[in-house]
């Protein structure tokens, strides 16, 4: 038992990103309002921008940028210990993935206004039934 | 045995395929069009006989075109066996030809340029299967064949047709995916190879249960052989014109699944498999069945194409029966009842359109005292009956005495009984139609109206008068098949 | 020249943004642009497949920055392959579908292109990328165009449709990225090549486990295989017919040649088929989504649904060949990838004109459609012929390949599903064709009436061109299927 909780307290960090995925896929899955789903769509999305930022970190460091890097005199004399910086990397990975979210987001809103637009309604069971109404398909 | 590369296979089966778009081109001009057919048709042949004395003289031709994997390739080989079914195959169709003409014609049927399109189509398949080298190129062949001779069967697209149809689709097209597909994908699998060789392809991989297995799914699923419980496509087709019943089933489809059957056998598992896993005999049954419940549904048939269908049923398992009594002189009897068979056949098919062409009659009864006004049409009606039943002096009969002695040869005397009690079941059906036509009471008979000879149009009398006479002709001199055969089969 | 592999996937990017910006000024021109941005595309791929097969593969390293921190496309035989199919079908289609974007999209067509090209540069850039990260944005970009193709066609129910396909596209992609989130954990690398080099000693490892079934399962999602297929079927249907001719044929294949590629690229087949044991699972899978797909396809009465069920009855058939574990069933599902983009492209440009002349494809509109537009109908027919598996198509030739793997693996029942499939798709297909052929044209019929003409309607020129050759190239591809396999295929297999 004492190692589950140790496993737990260790890796908090871990465990709230996957309940946050896991309340995220909740509301896509099983909220009727077409808004709600898009929110859950990007606690979801956020979730996992979330865990890759925490897999850079690294106890005692700091964030990673260097202090007088272009120009300065005494720049490149001092060494640079990676351990010091926290990794970089995901950080720039999540940019691209922060747009993309963005973007999806973005188009996901202007097809729910076209939706609504329509249908002047945004629960998905009245939206079902009203299209049962407008007849056979092309 | 020596083997020469030449594209004249290739060429042969495409000279129909090219005729095509000229035909279609032609559609407006029916005389242009009927033209080009025949010019296909006689190149065919003339390309056919000129690769007959090369293989006569016990060398083979070949020609690979595509290598789809190792020992699977599409090509073509031409030996003895396939040499004597694409003949009957290209002289039948310039026949054929003529016939389809005067019936189109005759009855101012819609559509001709699509049926003679699709006609040339099934030929150039036929002559394909005939020449194919492996089991990859004659399933490959068959399965055109097929769909090939859909648009034929459902010529006239009326709601008959479409049931028609569909019940011929299913019992071609789903046995040779259900069945023949993993049953040759399965003997690449075990063995690496598909082409036909004269002692099989398998070195000792099979066991008994396995070989009956592959067997049967191969005997069952080249459905075309109308090897019942699959034959039903066959009286089906009949809805078909006649041009299309007599060439396709009876000479083309039916004969392709056949022969793709004889070459399992032979190609495939080789003769001396087959003895020593004692399988002869199950096909042997399996094919007595077929001919003796055919022969008597054929009895209860009246329409006059559903009772020829129904002996084609049965003669074309004589065929199987004669490849799987697996002894030479059986061998010789089933493989060349392909020809003897096709051109009885094919006349009295012939004689069925002409009697519709002429009278508009389809059913048996209706035909009394038929023989005084179309005299010629019955009595050709009357030779391909002898050729069928096995009666001298027709082909026939050269086949069934074969086929006799070869139950005798193999040991298999019970079999003998079903030989002949089936020819006199074929007797049965046969000759009450001959002789009430040209001994029953007419209705211009009843009323006393002198009778006058109104044959159908020169058009459908000539060709069944040919193959009535080859027919006999093949009686006296059937030793160039003989020949074929022995060569191609190494007996 | 060194750079093709970054023309194939720059330039439609290019084209993209001037058929935009044409789009806003000059709108007749984005036509030409976009046909010229494609025109090159295909171009470099042709010479980059060339060069790959004579002198091997192709390391590029955009802007030269050296990996694993740059991103490296990696050319070998298989993208190659896939990379000259996306390019040619997205070419092609582009030029049938002139006129097809005319009348469903008349007043956005400049926007039309735009959107179209950057779909093909998402779709390029997937296949020739040798970057995990990559890959994701790449998906990403490639979801998003048809997110947004999708809501333009049917006004209903597109937009619905699409916020569906949406949130589950979403979720596939967000688990692939999560699974390659697992991978850098462990491995510190996000280069494939790399990162196969560094798991070659992590097999036992429980995150490398989890990273790969979550990347397979967000693959999985975005390839439609069944039970995440739900998708598919109202996307494909309610989406402009010249965006369903390019992203049936293509999207869910190059998610097939994602799926491949991690798995011999990334991982490694002996990870999986070693370590893992889940091969017999998922071969079981793709037997049920093979025959879930042919079924449901029975079930539909308009074409173009019918026609999505059954590409996933063809997805089930790639991803059991690939799982079967023998170089016999890799073959099969990399030359479907082929055979299938192929037959599905020929289906839709046959489906695309049907719908351009009847504006409807219930299957009660197509009545007597033989006779009405025989060019067209060929076409589909020898499509058709090619699914159901008729040689000398190519679709025999890779059910040849599947069957023969699953017999040599023993999994006799894909082989049966494939037998199956192949059966329902013959009553599918003789169905449509009974309706087209046997419903009775108004002229009147049968004996007596030879000389009938009936008037025909065909579809544009530039449909039924694209339409031969692409009907050409399905019995050429099947024909020469033994030159495919030994030139390209076996030899990546090596």
């Amino acid at each position: 038992m004492t190692d589950l909780l140790t496993l737990i307290v260790a890796k908090y960090n871990y465990w709230l990103y996957v309940i946050l995925m896991m309340i995220g896929l909740y509301a896509m899955i099983a909220k009727n309002n077409l808004i709600k789903k898009l929110v859950g769509m990007n606690i979801f999305q956020t979730a996992i921008i979330l865990f890759y930022v925490s897999i850079g970190y690294k106890r005692d460091a700091t964030i990673p940028i260097i202090q007088n890097a272009h120009g300065g005199n005494d720049a490149h004399a001092a060494v640079i210990h990676a351990a010091d910086y926290i990794n970089p990397l995901p950080h720039v990975l999540m940019l691209t993935a922060i747009v993309v979210s963005v973007a999806t987001f973005g188009v996901a809103m202007a097809l729910a206004v076209r939706v609504y637009q329509r249908y002047q309604t945004l629960e998905e069971d009245e939206l079902r039934m009203r299209l049962v109404d407008i007849g056979p398909e092309k | 045995m020596e083997t020469i590369i030449s594209i004249k296979p290739l060429l042969a089966v495409l000279v129909s395929l090219f005729v095509i778009p000229v035909l279609v081109s032609s559609s407006g001009k029916p005389n242009v069009r009927e033209s080009w057919i025949f010019v296909a048709g006689a190149v065919k042949l003339v390309l056919v006989l000129s690769m007959l004395p090369v293989i006569l003289e016990g060398k083979q031709i070949a020609l690979t075109l595509f290598e789809i994997a190792p020992g699977a390739a599409i090509a073509f080989r031409v030996d003895g066996l396939g040499m004597l079914f694409a003949i009957v195959a290209a002289s039948l169709y310039i026949v054929t030809s003529i016939y389809s003409i005067g019936y189109m014609r005759g009855l101012n049927e819609h559509g001709q340029t699509r049926f003679v399109s699709f006609f040339a189509l099934a030929i150039s398949a036929t002559i394909g299967a005939a020449f194919s080298a492996n089991l990859l190129t004659l399933y490959l062949f068959y399965e055109i064949l097929s769909l090939a001779t859909y648009p034929l069967v459902t010529h006239h697209q009326d709601a008959t047709s479409r049931i028609s149809g569909r019940r011929y689709l299913t019992f071609i097209l789903g046995t040779s995916i259900a069945l023949v597909l993993p049953a040759m994908i399965y003997c690449y699998h075990v063995t690496g190879t598909l082409e036909f060789s004269t002692a099989g392809i398998f070195t000792g991989q099979l066991s008994k249960p396995a070989a009956l297995v592959l067997l049967l799914m191969f005997v069952f699923g080249f459905a075309k052989a109308g090897i019942m419980p699959f034959h039903t496509w066959l009286p089906a087709a009949m809805v078909a014109p006649t041009p299309v019943s007599a060439l396709l089933h009876a000479v083309a489809v039916v004969k392709v699944g056949v022969f793709s059957i004889v070459r399992v056998i032979t190609g495939i598992f080789g003769v001396d498999l087959l003895a020593d896993f004692n399988l002869g005999v199950v096909v042997m049954s399996i094919a007595s069945v077929t001919i003796l419940v055919s022969s008597c549904i054929a009895l209860s048939q009246d329409e006059l194409k559903r009772r020829l269908a129904y002996s084609t049923i049965s003669q074309l398992s004589y065929i199987i029966f004669g490849v799987a009594l697996l002894s030479p002189q059986g061998l010789t009897g089933g493989v060349i009842h392909i020809a003897m068979h096709a051109f009885g056949k094919i006349t009295l098919f012939f004689c069925a359109g002409a009697i519709f062409v002429a009278t508009g009659k389809k059913y048996i009864s209706q035909m009394q005292g038929l023989g005084k006004k179309m005299p010629f049409t019955f009595a050709a009606f009357f030779v391909g009956a002898l050729g069928v039943i096995g009666l001298p002096p027709t082909g026939g009969f050269y086949s069934k005495w074969n086929l006799i002695l070869g139950t005798l040869e193999a040991q298999q005397t019970i079999f003998m009984l079903v030989l002949l009690v089936s020819s006199f079941l074929n007797a049965f059906y046969f000759l009450p139609i001959v002789f009430k036509a040209f001994f029953g009471k007419s209705e211009e008979e009843d009323n006393k109206t002198p009778v006058k000879i109104q044959e159908a149009n020169l058009c459908l009398v000539i060709p069944l008068i040919i193959t009535a006479i080859i027919s006999v002709v093949l009686f006296f001199y059937p030793t160039m098949f003989v020949n074929l055969i022995k060569i191609g089969l190494s007996i | 020249m060194d750079n093709y592999p970054a023309i194939i996937v720059i330039t439609p990017l290019l084209a993209a943004l001037l058929a935009g910006i044409a789009a806003w000024t000059e709108e007749r021109l984005s036509y030409p642009i976009a046909l010229i941005g494609l025109a090159v595309s295909m171009f470099a791929a042709f010479k980059v497949l060339m060069q790959v097969i004579t002198s091997g593969t192709i390391n590029y390293r955009m802007a030269g920055w050296a990996p694993p921190m740059g991103i490296e496309y990696t050319i070998d035989l298989l993208n190659a392959m896939v990379l000259l199919i996306v390019a040619s079908i997205a070419f092609f289609n582009l030029i049938a579908s002139y006129k097809s974007v005319e009348q469903e999209t008349n007043d956005r067509a400049g926007s039309f292109y735009a959107i179209y090209l950057l779909f093909v540069t998402g779709l390029l850039g997937v296949t020739a990328t040798g970057d995990l990260f990559n890959l994701y944005v790449l998906i990403e970009i490639t979801s998003l165009t048809s997110y947004t193709m999708v809501a333009l066609g049917d006004r209903d129910r597109g937009p619905l449709a699409s916020l569906n396909y949406i949130f589950i596209g979403v979720i596939g992609a967000s688990f692939y990225l999560l699974g390659v989130g697992y991978l850098y954990l462990k491995t510190g690398s996000l280069n494939m090549v790399d990162v196969a080099n560094i798991l070659s000693g992590l097999h036992g490892s429980s995150t490398i486990l989890v990273a790969f079934i979550l990347c397979m399962l967000g693959i999985w999602i975005k390839m439609a295989l069944f039970p995440m297929h739900v998708w598919l079927p109202n996307a494909y249907s309610y989406s402009p017919v010249a965006f369903a001719r390019i992203v049936a044929p293509l999207m869910t294949k190059v998610m097939v040649y994602v799926m491949i590629r991690l798995m011999i690229t990334v991982f490694g087949l002996d990870y999986i088929f070693e370590t893992l044991n889940l091969s017999e699972a998922v071969v079981w899978l793709a037997t049920i989504a093979v025959l879930a797909g042919a079924v449901m396809a029975l079930a539909q009465k308009n074409l173009k649904k019918m026609l999505a069920y059954i590409i996933v009855c063809e997805i089930g058939y790639m991803v059991g060949g690939a799982w079967m574990g023998n170089q016999l069933g890799m073959t099969g599902a990399i030359l479907h990838i082929l055979n299938d983009a192929l037959m599905t492209f020929a289906l839709f440009l046959a489906v695309g004109s049907m719908v351009y002349k009847l504006k409807r494809v219930d299957f009660i509109d197509l009545k007597g459609l033989f006779g009405k537009m025989p060019w067209t109908m060929a076409g589909f027919v020898l499509a058709a012929f090619s699914i159901i598996g008729v040689p000398p198509t190519c679709g025999f030739f890779s059910k040849w390949y599947l069957i023969l793997g699953a017999f040599e693996a023993g999994a006799y029942h894909f082989a049966a599903a494939l037998v199956i499939s192949s059966l329902i798709c013959a009553v599918l297909f003789f169905k449509v064709f009974e309706i087209c052929f046997f419903e009775p044209m108004p002229e009147g019929h049968g004996h007596g009436d030879s000389s009938s003409h009936v008037t025909i309607e065909e579809a544009p020129l530039s449909m039924l061109i694209v339409s031969g050759l692409v009907s050409i190239s399905l019995i050429v591809a099947g024909l020469y299927s033994g030159t495919i396999v030994n030139t390209i295929i076996l030899p990546f297999l090596q």
